[in-house]
């Protein structure tokens, strides 16, 4: 995964640098991804950005955040037109960490353990009852 | 139960939409008037996959809007009426009857627009559009999430009607 093309992270208003910016800061690999945003971007817009980003790095994947959000639907809307494409929405830090980690091989296996990773990651912890 | 919000929005479906308003309208249903959208079952597709389970998503022309208001209206869920810009909007209220308010959303930056809004940017056609569908009585407003404050047309563009000598 090392030669890989870097992986976009497209999100709603400043989340997806913050992301890259915290998985550069807890492993030194911020470098495997480009971050997005749609900020002040119409639905076309946000699409046209998105196409040439993934042309000019021969992305393979993009991360997304939200699945009923504009930066989702975009990246959909690209799977129908780049063959290989991989779309992954409900992004958290611990995917992206596992992704920029990754030792798998193909992109397809990289993703796989990345959301596996992810899922998990989303926990309810508690504490003892209250005593009232 | 009469469609609670005739929104338009350059994102059409996304976050404000079904997360913003959608949570606490408690709505259960979106129309998108799309001429573009409603002949594509693939969008159509990729929309529904988006947006929660219990949330239905309604495609029409404008054609078929104007025809099916009347049975959504009667729908006893919540409901949200959304064009991808102004004059799609325009064309539905020439024709449909009923509509007393619409919001806009988000018309974002694009050459030969001016900012009025951080997310409202208009050109000279769209606010003549937006004068026509306020003209038939509608209140226009512009407000991206609930809890911003409605701004009037009045406010947004200049005192002189658009399109006025």
């Amino acid at each position: 995964m090392s030669d890989a093309p870097k992986a976009i992270v497209l999100a709603h208003g400043d989340l997806a640098a913050a992301f890259v910016a915290a998985v550069d800061l807890i492993t030194g690999r911020g470098d495997r991804f480009e971050p997005l945003s749609n900020r002040g971007l119409g639905s076309a817009e946000i699409d046209e950005m998105l196409r040439e980003r993934v042309h000019a790095l021969g992305a393979n994947v993009v991360f997304t955040d939200l699945p009923a959000g504009s930066c989702n639907f975009a990246a959909c809307r690209l799977l129908k037109d780049r063959r290989g494409l991989i779309v992954v929405t409900g992004v958290n830090l611990s995917t992206l960490l596992q992704y920029a980690t990754s030792s798998d091989a193909s992109d397809a296996d990289a993703v796989a353990t990345a959301v596996a990773r992810g899922g998990g990651a989303l926990r309810v912890l508690t504490g003892p009852p209250r005593a009232d | 139960m009469p469609i609670d919000l005739y929104r338009i929005d350059d994102r059409l479906i996304h976050g404000q939409v079904v997360v913003g308003w959608g949570q606490p309208m408690n709505l259960g249903f979106i129309v998108l008037v799309d001429d573009e959208a409603a002949a594509s079952d693939w969008e159509q597709e990729l929309y529904r996959m988006g947006v929660p389970a219990e949330m239905e998503v309604y495609f029409a022309s404008v054609d078929d809007a104007v025809r099916r208001v009347d049975e959504w209206r009667a729908d006893r869920r919540h409901g949200l009426l959304l064009t991808g810009d102004i004059d799609t909007m325009r064309r539905f209220t020439d024709r449909a009857t009923g509509v007393r308010a619409v919001n806009v959303g988000g018309i974002h930056h694009r050459v030969g627009r001016t900012e009025r809004l951080r997310y409202l940017f208009l050109n000279a056609d769209e606010e003549r559009a937006l004068r026509t569908i306020e003209g038939r009585g509608i209140v226009v407003t512009a407000q991206d999430v609930p809890s911003a404050k409605p701004a009037r047309l009045d406010d947004l563009i200049d005192g002189t009607r658009a399109g006025a000598p």
